[in-house]
């Protein structure tokens, strides 16, 4: 099933343009950008984006906050309306679904771990980490099979019947990880998932997401503004600066040739680093 | 005093209106009457086929449940008790069966509203004002349409009260539904919920804690209401306030005051406890 290098995601210009009163701009006019540029109702989040992901493959957008990254992802999800823009994942052209479709795209195709975990406080472990299948329709005992196995590979086994106030901040990213897997998605979107937590829980969480990457294959589109967590995770990385893709490609091309200062000041320790360990 | 020349009445076009409604929607005001008369008879059956004894002791129950607390727990049956002493139990009985009949109603009508109030931001901005002016209104006024289209009576009494009292729980459940996290609801979202989905599954059970915060605010303004309705003939109670204060029996007023004070305090702890103890259901 696994076709290597088949584009799985291929986003074309991608823009977000927010604005108060849901104005349509078009993005094609330079005059237009302008204006819109010196309005300072209006952000630009995303800028002319575009990327395509291969299966399987994790693809790091890695940024300054604020430079649009979250703004990017929930766009492919539509959770905010792109202005402008094509994205097609899975086979599926994500922009032109209407409601409904939009609806069962969500539920199948797609799932997406959040920086603040977005978890449901009145429901129990196991209740989050099954939101997606009972939200599908799946019958209870499917649930909590389903749920009980993907709360077992993220190592929250035991801990099914506690509530989210009642974890620790790493245990409590597990429970979104879980709820995203349990759907068994073909596409993860995973927006910061460790940056709220300690480095050491930190470090955990990440070799453990290299270990279910290593075991699931999801073609994963990753948010960060960690180098380090880029380089451990990412096959390919793009550098995000207000709203536009400064540089994309696989970590060593960024590492060797940044395109920008802005790139530039990203790598440096990391490149001092590494001139530092050849030298031994 | 303005001359007698530039006084203009009305009342006699209200009274034809009034008159024209009653004749020809006969049919629907009846409907209403038969609905709220029945639902305030079953009430008030339940209280009393349970023996005020066992009524007490229910009380002194959920009391200790709800609050583990036995100074609570005492005061509660302790006020039950004084109002059994002052031989005030059934117009007890009667008064509680009119705020709960009225409170069912406005919670069936309360909710849905501020729900739809939360849904849609049109109706949102339409009933806003409408409830700022009910909750600004004396109770008092609610009276008078009450008797002009019902008459005297439990039914009117009950409208009357019924009216007076269901802003809090609409404007909580709004309030709960709105007050809900965009983080939550967006990762909601991102699973492939439908708007009814994101309503049940995720905003009405959390916002359960403020909409039983708003019912009970309702409850307490029934009870109010009800003893101002008396005069239209709600009974209970406050029927024995207002022909104590008309034959100005001073102690006898007191007790039936009394009374009603005692009534509030244990109705208020039983429906503010349930507000607190609220666990969303586990599914
Ligand atoms: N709902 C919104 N309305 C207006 N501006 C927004 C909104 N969300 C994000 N922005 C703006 O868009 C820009 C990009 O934000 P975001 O995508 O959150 O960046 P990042 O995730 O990289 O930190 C920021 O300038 C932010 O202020
Ligand atoms: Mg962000």
């Amino acid at each position: 099933m696994v076709v290597s290098n088949q584009k799985h995601i291929e986003v074309s210009n991608f823009w977000k343009i927010f604005t108060h009163d849901q104005e349509k701009i078009d993005v094609g006019s330079p005059e237009e950008i302008k204006r819109v540029e010196k309005d300072d109702s209006k952000v630009i989040a995303v800028r002319d984006v575009s990327f395509e992901v291969n299966r399987t493959e994790v693809f790091v957008i890695m940024g300054l906050s604020g430079s649009g990254k979250s703004t990017l992802v929930r766009c492919l999800l539509r959770l905010v309306e792109p202005t402008q823009g094509k994205a097609i994942m899975d086979g599926t052209d994500v922009t032109s679904l209407d409601k409904k479709e939009l609806i069962s795209f969500r539920r199948e195709k797609i799932a997406m771990v959040f920086q603040h975990y977005g978890l449901f406080p009145h429901r129990t472990v196991i209740e989050n980490a099954a939101f997606g299948l009972k939200i599908r329709g799946e019958s209870k005992e499917n649930r909590r099979k389903k749920a009980t196995e993907v709360l077992e590979t993220v190592g929250l086994a035991g801990w099914e019947d506690y509530y989210p106030a009642e974890l620790s901040g790493g245990m409590r990213q597990r429970v979104g990880i879980a709820r995203a897997l349990s759907n068994d998605p073909p596409i993860l979107l995973m927006d910061e998932p460790t940056s709220g937590l300690d480095p050491l829980i930190r470090r955990e969480l990440q070799e453990e997401l290299l270990h279910l990457q290593e075991k699931m294959e999801k073609t994963t589109v990753y948010i960060t503004h960690d180098l380090d967590e880029a380089l451990r995770l990412g096959d390919r990385l793009a550098v995000m600066k207000a709203g536009r893709f400064v540089q994309s490609g696989t970590p060593k091309e960024v590492l060797q040739n940044p395109a920008d200062d802005y790139v530039a000041r990203f790598v440096k320790d990391k490149q001092e680093q590494l001139k530092e360990a050849e030298v031994i | 005093m303005p001359p007698e020349s530039l006084e203009l009445h009305i009342d006699y076009l209200i009274s034809q209106f009034v008159d024209w409604l009653t004749v020809n929607y006969a049919g629907v005001f009846e409907q209403i009457s038969d609905i709220i008369i029945t639902l305030l008879l079953s009430v008030r059956h339940v209280f009393l086929i349970i023996p005020w004894w066992l009524l007490i002791a229910i009380i002194g129950i959920v009391g200790w449940l709800l609050t583990r607390r036995v100074t609570t727990t005492v005061t509660l049956v302790t006020l039950s008790f004084v109002i059994v002493f002052f031989g005030m139990w059934r117009p007890a009985i009667d008064t509680l069966s009119l705020v709960l009949t009225s409170v069912i109603i406005a919670i069936g009508l309360g909710i849905p509203v501020g729900v739809l109030m939360a849904e849609f931001d049109v109706i949102n901005t339409v009933v806003t004002p409408i409830l700022d002016m009910m909750q600004t209104l004396p109770g008092f006024v609610y009276l008078i349409p009450a008797i002009m289209l019902f008459g005297l009576g439990k039914v009117p009494a009950t409208i009357a009260t019924l009216i007076y009292s269901t802003p809090p729980v609409v404007r909580f459940t709004n309030i709960g539904l709105r007050q809900v996290s965009s983080e939550i609801m967006e990762s909601a979202t991102a699973f492939g919920t439908t708007r009814f989905q994101l309503l049940k599954e995720i905003r009405l059970p959390l916002a359960a804690t403020s909409i039983l915060g708003g019912i009970n605010q309702t409850i307490m303004m029934a009870l109010a209401m009800t003893v101002i309705a008396s005069m239209i003939g709600a009974g209970g109670l406050g029927k024995h306030v207002l022909v104590a204060i008309n034959r100005l029996k001073v102690g006898a007023g007191f007790e039936a005051g009394f009374s009603i004070v005692c009534l509030a305090i244990v109705i208020d702890r039983l429906s503010s406890g349930i507000a607190e103890h609220w666990r969303p259901p586990e599914s």
